[in-house]
């Protein structure tokens, strides 16, 4: 502010502007005050609004998800009674059989074992502790999922040398026990609108009273792949396996590709219109909608290359692309952060622009490289879009063994989960696929915080 | 630099290879989509077919819708498309047109059960006693009212009957890339639209066109979705009524209630009666150039077929499916083993 010339005698009139003056210095600052606080208020309410909204999110997935990490569980003492489980000696290879016969006579085997009621051996345990089951075995077979006589055959076929003893075994208990049990269906409700029957119902309440059935962790959750046959023993190994091998694949190609063509994008390339066009469509190329990533894998990878529908190589593929911009972008700006002084250092005391580029600069951008390549990594482990047009939101009941094998993807996984008709088992399933998801994206977003504050650099 | 270059290429050679390597690949698993109303049935044969017989891989389900899924099968012959194609209506001539132009020619129809199709309410709202011509009223563009047609001016369902309850309009019905739609325009909409002498005096066109054009005022609601789509409009909106399959409805009898039709509550025994009017077959598509390349298909077919996994007391049952009876699942079965082909 410009102070007019006062006469110095005449104090009076210089208190007097004084105090003018600092009224309105006075005057303007409360106004700013006001005008800062009124800035922070918002801030912060925008602030609390959305933390808000993270929380509800987050109270509603956990509160729905966790409690479908424990399951309804029957602790049974199984026979497995050789008047049940008629079968041959289990086969084993003869010195100087092929391996075809084997295989064949293995098979015939399988078969034979495939035909035999391990329903029975559940009926027969689950009499000895309901004695009325036998009378009624379609109400007593609801209690087990059906999944469960799988899992005895399997046991049996492992080992056969069980045939004839007895063993206690946790067996899941059918998906509608376990609603019944943690109270996600109306307990009071008529007996036409329950899912079981009145006296399945009663035997439930007794089995838990006895301590039979009890909440056991979900073991399942984690070990099977997708069922529909046995919901109850619907799990994610599946899907976590055809996500593990998308994010590998991305992992070994989208990275490499990446940080090599932003690496010669910053460093090496000529700036002329030809870098500047490709720049310009690498940045509208992470803008584009990963569904179209989804349409581009469909008609080129499958339809034109011929791979197989379903499977993760495909999904590994067109993630990988859709994380190519993204690792360039963040690789490129990471590179651009680097100060200029130690490519002329480098380059003063006789090293090659190679020499300087990789001895140099690339070990100062190693952790913004990483957290730009995590962070793409993490993006693609949650994308849908895409993976629903190359087959991978089929249904698949077993786990993947390589690449070329039919998989679903976590994402997708919990899409499935939340179409699934039985909405009162499925509702906590799906939260509990939500959970393992988010935790699989918050610890590969902590990895990358730590990585930055673990290697960061400071000049 | 130059080796950065050199793996670029490198890695760049090892997605051509592996493409290369994979057209020679043949696939040794059954890839089947299609239907959502067919999917949780042919899921739970998959699986079943995985545990019964080890030789075989257990096919792999997926979605789509019968419009989407017989797209998808009438893309070509060879192990980058489909085995199968479920679907809860038969194959238009247009599909098979489409098929043949793509090499699909031999094409094997199973039909293996039926399915009702209900109407249902949220379980705290009021109970509906439908007749054909109360779901048209309800949704139709046009409505014929003493000679004349007017724009439909029912806005609650006792306007159009004192019967139904006194709730607002809003009908949840299929989109049209479900079989669904379709079943429900031809045995509810149809019926009761043409009970009345204006429809019955229109040419035939022009019948079809009137009865299938749905009010556009928000009051019907197409889904493109499946069924769970169908319930969270009616958890959002108490008065809506639904269309849902009777497998879906029966899981969740908890929250709805369902709806009469002409007097007749749908259930497994009315729906098998054909007393229940609104009920369809449902089919599956085998292509039959697969048979032999990809193991497993014919039985699986056939599996599918047996009454041990769709007959009464079977899971297919238990997951709501309406079995056939024996005689026509024997010749259903013996067309499926001598590989009859659609004409």
């Amino acid at each position: 502010m410009k102070i007019s010339t006062v006469n110095p005698q005449d104090k009076t009139a210089l208190a007097q502007q004084r105090d003018l003056m600092q009224q309105r210095v006075a005057q303007s600052l409360a106004k700013r005050h006001a005008k800062e606080k009124r800035f922070k208020l918002t801030g912060q309410l925008a602030v609390g609004t959305a933390l808000a909204f993270v929380a509800i999110l987050f109270i509603s997935i956990f509160s729905k998800g966790l409690p479908a990490f424990w399951q309804a569980t029957l602790t049974l003492d199984i026979y497995f009674d050789p008047d049940i489980i008629l079968i041959d000696e289990k086969p084993v290879q003869a010195a100087g059989e092929s391996d075809a016969t084997f295989q064949e006579r293995y098979q015939a085997w399988q078969m034979d074992l495939a035909f035999i009621n391990f329903n029975g051996l559940i009926l027969n345990a689950l009499a000895e502790v309901i004695p009325e089951a036998a009378a009624h075995p379609r109400d007593a077979m609801r209690l087990v999922t059906s999944g469960e006589r799988i899992a005895l055959r399997n046991l049996v076929e492992e080992d056969p040398s069980i045939i004839g003893s007895r063993k206690r075994l946790n067996l899941l208990a059918d998906a509608n026990v376990d609603v019944w049990i943690k109270g996600n269906i109306d307990r009071d409700l008529a007996d036409s609108r329950q899912q079981l029957s009145a006296r399945t119902r009663g035997w439930v309440d007794q089995l838990v009273e006895q301590g039979v059935i009890k909440n056991r962790f979900s073991t399942a959750l984690f070990m099977n792949a997708d069922s529909r046959s046995s919901l109850a023993s619907a799990g994610l190994a599946g899907a976590f396996m055809g996500s593990l091998m998308m994010m590998l694949i991305v992992m070994f190609l989208a990275v490499p590709l990446g940080v090599a063509s932003a690496i010669y994008l910053e460093e090496f390339a000529p700036k002329n219109k030809l870098t500047d066009l490709i720049e310009v469509n690498i940045n509208n190329l992470a803008a584009v909608p990963s569904i179209v990533f989804g349409l581009l894998g469909a008609s080129v990878f499958i339809l034109w290359f011929k791979l197989p529908l379903s499977a993760p190589v495909v999904g590994g593929l067109v993630l990988s692309l859709m994380t190519l911009p993204t690792v360039i972008i963040a690789t490129r700006s990471t590179l651009k952060a680097i100060p200029p002084s130690i490519r002329s250092a480098a380059l003063g005391i006789g090293a090659s622009k190679v020499q300087s580029v990789f001895h140099h600069v690339l070990p100062l951008a190693i952790p913004g490289i990483l957290t730009g390549s995590i962070l793409g990594i993490a993006q693609a482990l949650g994308e849908t879009a895409p993976l629903l047009l190359i087959g991978m939101s089929s249904f698949v009941a077993s786990v993947p063994s390589s690449p070329f094998d039919q998989s679903t993807a976590l994402p997708v996984q919990i899409y499935l989960w939340q179409g699934n008709e039985l909405r009162n088992f499925f509702e906590a399933r799906t939260s509990a696929a939500i959970i393992v998801l988010l935790t699989m994206m918050i610890s590969l977003n902590a990895l990358a915080i730590w990585l930055r504050r673990h290697f960061e650099n400071r000049w | 630099m130059k080796s950065r270059h050199s793996k670029a290429a490198l890695a760049l050679t090892a997605v051509a290879g592996l493409a290369m390597a994979t057209t020679a690949m043949a696939r040794d698993t059954i890839q089947i989509a299609g239907s959502s109303t067919v999917l949780p049935f042919a899921s739970i044969v998959a699986e079943e077919f995985g545990h019964a017989f080890p030789q075989f891989n257990t096919p792999v389900v997926g979605s789509g819708g019968s419009g989407g899924g017989l797209r998808q099968f009438c893309q070509g012959v060879g192990p980058n498309t489909i085995d199968i194609a479920n679907s809860s209506r038969p194959i238009r001539s247009a599909e098979l047109e489409n098929c043949r132009n793509n090499g699909v020619t031999e094409i094997i129809e199973v039909m293996f059960g039926y399915d009702g199709i209900v109407f249902a309410s949220r379980a705290d709202g009021g109970s509906f006693a439908l007749e054909p011509h109360h779901v048209f009223l309800a949704g139709a563009a046009q409505v014929p009212q003493n000679g004349r047609l007017v724009n439909n001016p029912y806005t609650r369902w006792s306007q159009i009957d004192s019967s139904l309850p006194n709730q607002e309009i809003v009908l949840v019905i299929p989109g049209s890339n479900h079989g669904t739609r379709e079943v429900y325009e031809e045995t509810v909409v149809h019926p009761g639209c043409k009970s009345f002498p204006e429809v019955q005096a229109m040419e035939r066109s022009a019948q079809n066109n009137f009865c299938n054009a749905i009010r556009t005022d928000g009051r019907v609601v197409e889904i493109a979705g499946d069924y769970t789509e169908t319930l969270a409009r009616l958890d959002a909106q108490r008065s809506a009524l639904g269309v849902f399959g009777l497998s879906f409805y029966d899981q969740n009898r908890d929250r709805l209630q369902v709806a009469t039709v002409s007097g007749v509550t749908p259930s497994l025994e009315t729906i098998g009666s054909g007393e229940y009017p609104v009920s369809r077959p449902l089919f599956f598509y085998v292509k039959n150039q697969h048979v032999g390349e990809i193991p497993g298909l014919l039985e699986y077919a056939q599996f599918f077929l047996s009454a041990e996994i769709g007959g009464m007391g079977s899971p297919l049952e238990d997951a709501g499916l309406i079995p056939m009876d024996n005689t026509e699942r024997a010749q259903i079965t013996r067309a499926v083993r001598s590989r009859t082909l659609v004409q």
